[in-house]
């Protein structure tokens, strides 16, 4: 490819981030790849970072050993190269520059990806998950909400799907009149219908009310949501900017309802930051977590400082708010910010998660992002940095997303499918750029872009590798027990999510993982069960007859055999001394080296190439 | 003394109880000498028990005739009792407040309590020096078995058995304690099988401002090292504190007198400050308003999670001296009774397999905690809500068992026992029917005729039916080395304690449940396969004669 200068450096040392260890490689650079192999040949440890992956490239000051290359990466990895020759990495460094700003969407590897797929494979893939379908399954359309195909040529609303449902009173004259006074033209429209109480879960985005504007279709519209709900005389509108926010949207135009021209609407603001101040707040959170030799007060100081949990939590807040708003008072709400892509799908993603225990399974929990997330035009693109963009419209608002609902999955270790692994890989390929699903700012410039011919889906690609992302503990009995999860928002339940934000750092990971340990354990209980069937096949055969498993319960085995004695050499997996750097043993006399095993696993989210 | 003196009040009626996270219980309240009941005399519902022992402090209010206790617990928990009649409440709080700080040992609850179950095997016999030596010498014969503390003259935190180099006698060992803070001479913690390296502990040496030193001591320590090798000396001190320690007479070991040891001085804090840390922590657990922020900068303010990692760095270096530089240690403080241990022992279970065994956990607890003098008794006299001055409490050993909690969830399937025993061993600490953890030294309890008089814990708990709560299903032996991270991103709030009462458990511990069943099931697989395996060979080992022409 013709921006790449030097396809290949040996001698290169990879650098631990946290501790003074160092290995010896050779780099390779490939049309999509940025590739280190270790030169050890018996444990050689490979690294691929994709190049849509690196968020930034920074070439340090020379040192002795040669020149250090630092990346960056959108899935929070950060390698660290000293190439010998300093002209080898300004060859690496311009090219990855070059390489990691595509310029137009054709360069993205989703077009150039194959996963040996032919075209039907590739069709049905796509064909996965159907959202008329899920609006069927909530029960839609009904005697008060219809399919409208008002928006069938996008040109009501280009950032909508072409399929909305709304309420059966809204006719079309004011659905138009009411999308000319939304940002965007983004107007209400059905997101969730929670069927038990006929109550609806509306998006839009802002009204361009001002001081005083006030439009009529609009009103009516929110008066046919109102109406559509026999269940309550009111409805919810939230708001989910914080006040001041909104208020100054005012000054251009914008704003918020004005109470007095909406009958019967309850109005809330909710106080979620701006796009702006989740990008910062991530920002800190990741160099605080990445310091090295971190200090417990520096990590807590840190943590507040970033004021990540915090949003994190307003974002719960909201979502509770809205489910508690639906199940208990059988109220509909309808949920904007400003433009209703970004804070709008959070809320309305995680409260329909909270009430529908569908989307707390693999394939509920695609069909909702495929929902809220990208046919209601979340700018992934933008957001995601996916094409040379503008830095100030990339924000992490999809990764809190990710995010609260693992906190949700700490609280509720039953009440999920999959496990955190599932959420990290949808993580990770919302950046890789490698499926289609995610490319692009909404489904008009998705069909532009043809991808549903041109590139897969990343949810068949999960589903055919789905045995490693069940959580092995869900009970779907829990969930009909109690459909709807009732988290609790005290502060000390929201934790630092060290599996995504230091996913990289092994060290810092528990040694021995419980999750792994017991999907193995469900994987060989297949195995065993199938042993045990052949093996009463065979007895058979003598004439004998053998109970059934189930209610035998043979005596508990109390003490476990011991384990042959495994030489004092080995360490558990990734657990050594000297990584952890426990303290500097200065001129320590005849320290040895000691064998690091780093094997990657599931958990660090993997590349498939 | 009669308990009845101190109890006005002896039954109250109509007494509402309210608890975290459970409906509210109205019924009779009763007093004895050594609990405080609470029972509705309905079928199904429990009835309270809390040991005065337990009870850390007592708030009263008053609104109208109707009188509230608010009742904190020694185990974190705090409980509300509304009581009817203002002379009846009053009455009630002065008792419990009488009640749950008696001074006498003699009086407390262990003197009284006779166990409802069989004692098949007596803790008191469970952990002797002289088993535990048997076992060290069949791996080296360097050590040896001195009595020279047998009257506990010597020193008097000190057990009468003690396990030093073979080749010092007891007349240097006299004269190495009279070097040492409380006459706490160095002697053997740990022998670390794989390369022969030793763990020692001591008190600090009394070294103070004009240098003083002992030949003696030197020796001592000196002959734990192989030839020509080097040893480190870990003080838990850091080295301004150890100076400042000169001036009342302790100090350190200076590099010229011991030229074959590498000091190191590492941060843990003394037992008042963590008081101080555990009050705070406590304070910010348990108010429910705070946001984020506030929460964050609480936690951060009580120093609580820079303790646990500061101890359990400190343990970890120690134990690299001993399996990764194949070094001998020397581990000790001011006292050598608080941080030393927390460190020695934490060591140990890093290094040694044993130590992480329910067993060999309680040998350890009985071997660094309770035979090597740490002064239970003082440090466990209060919990989180002692309103008073702190006079001698610290919270060392449940900031030992943090660490140990830490380091079982970083390996969660390299320890027999699970969250529920490390829970179960604080809350014995400080309030208990059984006697283990009364006094603080072994002198104290022999004294009190502990083994005679009272029933040990390890007769408890290690009965089959007991044991079984405290079992990790995922438990499989492994005889490896297990480093922890000690990252502040792997450090957690360790809930099961300081949130314990402050949040609804359900779903965590049908999870768990759940999580055990799938272990059970998989391991009655196993033995079914197993034993259908052994029935087909059997059968097929009778049927080859015939087949065979």
């Amino acid at each position: 490819m013709e921006h790449i200068r030097t396809p290949k450096v040996e001698q290169v040392k990879l650098l631990d981030r946290f501790s003074n260890k160092s290995v010896t490689g050779t780099l390779h650079l490939t049309a999509t790849h940025l590739i280190f192999v270790e030169s050890n040949s018996t444990s050689a440890q490979e690294i691929w970072i994709l190049h849509h992956h690196i968020a930034s490239v920074e070439k340090l000051s020379l040192t002795t050993s040669g020149c250090p290359l630092l990346i960056q990466c959108r899935n929070f990895r950060l390698v660290h190269f000293v190439i010998p020759r300093e002209r080898d990495c300004h060859d690496i460094y311009s090219s990855l520059l070059r390489l990691l700003r595509p310029v137009s969407y054709d360069e993205l590897y989703a077009f150039s990806y194959n996963p040996k797929q032919n075209d039907q494979e590739r069709e049905e893939g796509w064909q996965l998950i159907d959202l008329a379908a899920e609006f069927e399954r909530m029960g839609v359309p009904c005697d008060q909400w219809q399919l409208t195909d008002v928006n069938r040529e996008y040109k009501v609303c280009k950032t909508y799907p072409r399929d909305l449902y709304v309420p059966i009173t809204a006719s079309k004259p004011i659905i138009v009149g009411s999308s000319k006074f939304r940002s965007k033209g983004r107007f209400p429209v059905l997101t969730y219908f929670y069927q038990e109480k006929k109550a609806a879960v509306c998006r839009c985005s802002q009204p361009l009310s001002g001081f005083s504007a006030r439009c009529l279709e609009d009103e009516h519209m929110l008066q046919a949501i109102s109406k559509a709900n026999h269940n309550s005389r009111y409805i919810y509108v939230m708001d989910t900017r914080p006040k001041l926010n909104a208020l100054a949207n005012r000054a251009a135009g914008k704003g918020y309802e004005n109470e007095d021209n909406y009958s019967n609407i309850r109005f809330q603001f909710v106080g979620i930051e701006n796009i702006h101040v989740m990008r910062g707040s991530l920002q800190k959170l990741l160099e605080v977590v990445g310091t090295r030799s971190l200090s417990m007060t520096d990590y807590l100081v840190g943590l507040e400082n970033s004021g990540w949990l915090r949003h994190i939590k307003a974002i719960m807040d909201a979502a509770i708010f809205l489910a508690k708003a639906v199940t208990v008072e059988g109220a509909s709400v309808l949920v904007h910010c400003s433009d209703g892509w970004d804070r709008t799908a959070q809320v309305c993603a995680l409260g329909s998660l909270l009430m529908d225990p569908y989307y707390r399974t693999i394939k509920g929990f695609m069909v909702l992002i495929e929902k809220d997330w990208i046919s209601f035009g979340h700018k992934f693109a933008d957001r995601c940095d996916q094409l040379d963009p503008d830095p100030k419209e990339v924000s992490p608002i999809f990764t809190q997303f990710l995010e609260c609902v693992w906190q949700l999955t700490e609280q509720f270790p039953q009440a999920f499918e999959f496990s955190e692994w599932f959420l990290i890989q949808i993580h990770e390929h919302v950046h890789s750029c490698q499926f289609g699903n995610f490319l692009g700012n909404s489904q008009r410039q998705r069909e532009d872009l043809q991808l549903k011919e041109r590139t897969y889906s990343l949810w068949a690609h999960l589903l055919s590798e789905k045995q490693n992302y069940l959580n092995p503990l869900f009970s779907p009995s829990v969930a009909e027990s109690h459909p709807v999860l009732e988290p609790s928002t005290q502060a000390y339940h929201f934790k630092f999510w060290r599996n995504m934000y230091n996913q990289y750092d092994r060290s810092m990971h528990p040694r021995q993982s419980i999750l792994k340990h017991v999907l193995t354990l469900q994987e060989s209980k297949r195995e065993l069960e199938g042993t045990v069937q052949a093996l009463k096949t065979k007895l058979q055969k003598f004439g004998v007859s053998t109970s059934p498993l189930k209610p035998q319960t043979p005596p508990r085995e109390r003490s476990l055999p011991p384990r042959p004695h495994t030489g004092g050499e080995r360490t558990v997996e990734g657990s050594s001394a000297t990584e952890n750097g426990y303290g500097e043993l200065m001129g320590s006399f005849g320290s040895k080296n000691e064998p690091g095993v780093v094997t990657l696993e599931f958990g660090v989210a993997r590349m498939t190439c | 003394m009669e308990f009845a003196e101190l109890i006005k009040t002896p039954r109250v009626d109509g007494v509402v109880l309210h608890r975290p996270f459970m409906p509210t219980v109205e019924g009779t309240l009763c007093l004895t000498g050594h609990h405080l009941i609470l029972s509705s005399r309905q079928d199904n519902t429990e009835e309270l028990w809390l040991l005065h022992a337990n009870i850390d402090s007592t708030e009263k209010r008053f609104v109208g005739s109707l009188g509230t206790i608010i009742v904190k617990c020694k185990d974190l928990r705090v409980i509300q009792l509304d009581i009817p009649g203002m002379e009846e409440c009053l009455n009630i709080a002065s008792s419990i407040e009488a009640l749950s700080t008696l001074d006498s040992v003699s009086l407390m609850y262990p003197f009284f309590y006779r166990p409802l179950f069989e004692v098949i095997e007596d803790g008191w016999q469970l952990f002797v020096p002289e088993e535990a030596f048997k076992d060290l010498e069949s791996m080296t014969d360097e050590w040896r078995l001195s009595e020279v503390n047998k009257d506990f003259s010597v020193c008097p935190s000190y057990p009468s058995l003690l396990t030093v180099p073979k080749d010092i006698d007891d007349e240097s060992l006299c004269k190495a304690a009279s070097f040492r803070h409380g006459g706490r001479f160095p002697v053997l913690s740990y022998y670390h099988k794989k390369n022969g390296m030793v763990m020692m502990r001591a008190a600090q040496p009394l070294t103070g401002t004009n240098g003083r030193r002992c030949k003696e001591d030197e020796k001592l320590i000196n002959a734990t090292l192989c030839a020509g090798k080097r040893g480190y000396i870990i003080d838990t001190r850091t080295i301004a504190v150890a100076q400042q320690a000169k001036a009342r007479g302790g100090g350190f070991e200076q590099e010229a007198n011991y030229p074959q040891w590498r000091r190191i001085h590492k941060a843990i804090e003394r037992s008042n400050v963590l008081q101080e840390s555990l009050i705070k922590l406590v304070e910010a657990c348990n108010d429910q308003s705070h946001s984020m922020d506030r929460w964050l900068s609480k936690l951060e303010a009580s120093n609580w999670q820079s303790n646990v990692k500061e101890i359990l760095t400190t343990a970890c270096l120690a134990a690299q001296c001993i399996d990764r530089e194949g070094a001998s240690v020397l581990v000790h403080g001011t006292e050598g009774t608080d941080s030393t241990l927390q460190v020695t022992s934490l060591a140990q279970i890093i290094l040694d397999p044993a130590c992480r065994t329910i067993r060999g956990f309680e040998a350890l607890i009985e071997r660094e905690w309770l035979q090597a003098g740490h002064p239970f008794h003082q440090r466990c006299a209060q919990s989180a809500y002692s309103n008073g001055k702190p006079r001698s409490e610290a919270p060392v050993f449940l900031l030992f068992l943090d660490c140990v909690w830490q380091i079982l969830r970083q390996f969660p399937c390299s320890f027999q026992f699970n969250e529920n025993f490390l829970i179960m061993l604080f809350e014995h600490a400080y309030a208990s029917q059984f006697s283990t953890f009364l006094g603080n030294s072994v002198a104290e309890r022999v004294k009190l005729l502990l083994s005679q008089k009272t029933v040990s814990l390890w007769s408890w708990v290690n009965r089959p039916q007991e044991l079984e709560r405290f079992l990790n299903p995922l438990y499989e032996p492994n005889n490896l080395v297990i480093w922890p991270s000690v990252a502040p991103q792997s450090l957690l709030l360790w809930e099961g304690v300081f949130l314990r009462w402050n949040r609804s458990t359900k779903c965590l511990d049908e999870a768990y449940q759940e999580m055990a069943h799938i272990i059970e099931y998989n391991k009655e697989l196993q033995n079914k396969v197993n034993s259908l395996r052994r029935q087909l060979a059997q059968l097929e080992t009778e049927d080859s004669p015939l087949q065979t022409p």
